[in-house]
């Protein structure tokens, strides 16, 4: 298989307006031409799209409206792990020699239909998204003792984060008070515990090892690649104090990057919810099970923002299409040292962790400068 | 309409059942997932056990398990909350666009 390198990325700002799906991704997609020496539109073999948005050939119509004639075009939808499952598919084409150089866009609006899923019958009356966080939460709970304290130091530091985020739905940073504070949606869940769904786009360009040097001298590279998906309901999660898919996708993405999870320098991970954080902290090997909580608390207490420098869903939002691949920008941008105020000192290796559906499914990135 | 909605609708709570792998197919389908051939439908056990428990504006919710392997979400009539793996019974079900399930504890 031949390397795979992201050479470009373009992202908008999160929030809700009154853009159209195709000008929230073509906004996107506008500075990567506008800043990668040598990229023509002649040069894109490959054009995917990532949204929920339930639209015919979005992937023919931004090619077009981008005055790109690719020769694949195509979308990719699995809710809110889209983003990256898209990307995996780019490397699969650009990997297998099939093409050289393929764009892969997200976006999303805040009312687009994945927010519910009413196939899973086994969420019966409870198909809000916060039904299961309630649910994972409850188990955690239970098992390690973790409390709403520790949920709350979650969202504090990931608004935080935020703030340093030009492109995040939050301008504003929430105190401990203010987490704790926030309306009660179920007995262990409350406002600021959950990411809001908003509009927005991502995109990123990949290419071939042969053709990097043609458009940058600082390539962030593909190393590990891990997805899993267990199911579609809900509930066959057996373990609900961890997330089934998280834990085998990671162990293939480790394997492939030949790293470990001592390796990581920098993460985005797919906090949809505070819960979510502490879970996938454990099930990745950034800490011992249990101690997810524990892992959290210190990185707020030494202002440490390699978790979620970007703010995560809780703080940058979460236009389902787009966050995996806002993930990767994140990630691309922190390798390559472009990250701004956000920058983690010294970062070479990444990690990217999306997942849809309640964590029936995940994809797990492990991205090197 | 599927026969598992139908059944529902009319407070019976049924599943599809491969005879073949001898288990109920969840959720309900016309083809094994273990083995891709026909099922049956069959009445599902009234008995239940609480595998995860929550509330909201003190209605408590769980997710409950049947038959050693369906799993869903509904409602519980009292206001005490549960305990893991607590036995339950349930009291009706239903079916308006969702399915809908309410348990008494035992």
């Amino acid at each position: 298989m031949k390397k795979v390198g992201i050479v470009a990325a373009g992202i908008t700002k999160f929030d809700k307006s009154e853009k159209p799906l195709e000008s929230l991704m073509l906004s996107s997609i506008r500075p990567i031409f506008e800043n990668t020496k040598n990229l023509k539109q002649d040069d894109v073999d490959v054009v995917l799209t990532s949204t929920n948005a339930n639209r015919n050939y979005l992937a023919n119509i931004i090619s077009e409206l981008s005055g790109i004639k690719p020769k694949t075009s195509h979308s990719v939808e699995s809710l809110c792990n889209s983003g990256t499952n898209s990307l995996v598919s780019a490397y699969a084409y650009v990997s297998s020699g099939l093409a050289d150089v393929a764009l892969v866009t997200g976006a999303d609006k805040a009312d687009n239909p994945g927010l519910v899923l009413n196939w899973d019958m086994s969420r019966g009356e409870y198909q809000h998204p916060i039904f299961w966080s309630s649910m994972f939460t409850s188990a955690h709970m239970r098992k390690y003792g973790t409390t709403l304290e520790d949920l709350a130091y979650v969202s504090v530091k990931n608004h935080k984060n935020a703030l340093n985020n030009p492109y995040a739905y939050f301008e504003k940073s929430f105190s401990f008070d203010d987490v704790m504070n926030s309306r009660n949606l179920t007995e262990n869940l409350r406002l600021l515990d959950c990411s809001i769904p908003c509009d927005g786009a991502a995109s990123v360009l990949v290419c071939s090892e042969e053709r990097v040097k043609e458009f940058t001298d600082n390539p962030v590279w593909i190393s590990g690649i891990g997805q899993k998906t267990i199911s579609a309901s809900f509930t066959k999660n057996n373990n609900l104090a961890s997330m089934e898919s998280t834990k085998s996708a990671v162990g293939d993405a480790y394997h492939m990057s030949n790293k470990t999870a001592g390796d990581i320098d920098v993460v985005e991970l797919h906090d949809a919810f505070s819960i979510c954080e502490i879970i996938e902290l454990e099930d990745m090997g950034l800490c011992q099970k249990g101690q997810g909580s524990k892992f959290v608390r210190d990185l707020y207490d030494t202002n440490n923002n390699k978790v979620n420098p970007r703010g995560g869903l809780i703080g940058a939002g979460h236009p389902l299409g787009a966050t995996g691949i806002a993930q990767i920008v994140e990630i691309y941008q922190q390798l390559s040292g472009k990250a701004g105020k956000r920058q983690v000192q010294g970062a070479k290796t990444g990690l990217v962790h999306n997942m849809s559906a309640g964590s029936t499914s995940s994809t797990v990135l492990v991205l090197e400068s | 309409m599927t026969r598992f909605e139908d059944e529902l609708k009319n407070n019976n709570f049924v599943c599809s059942y491969c005879t073949k792998c001898q288990h109920f197919v969840w959720p309900a389908s016309d083809f094994c997932n273990k083995c891709l051939g026909d099922v049956m439908w069959k009445q599902v056990s009234k008995n239940a056990k609480v595998v995860e428990v929550s509330s909201k504006d003190e209605q408590y919710f769980c997710i409950a398990e049947f038959e050693g392997n369906i799993r869903v979400f509904g409602t519980l009539l009292e206001n005490l909350s549960p305990k893991h793996d607590q036995n339950l019974i349930l009291e009706e079900c239903g079916y308006d666009k969702s399915p809908k399930f309410v348990f008494k504890t035992v």
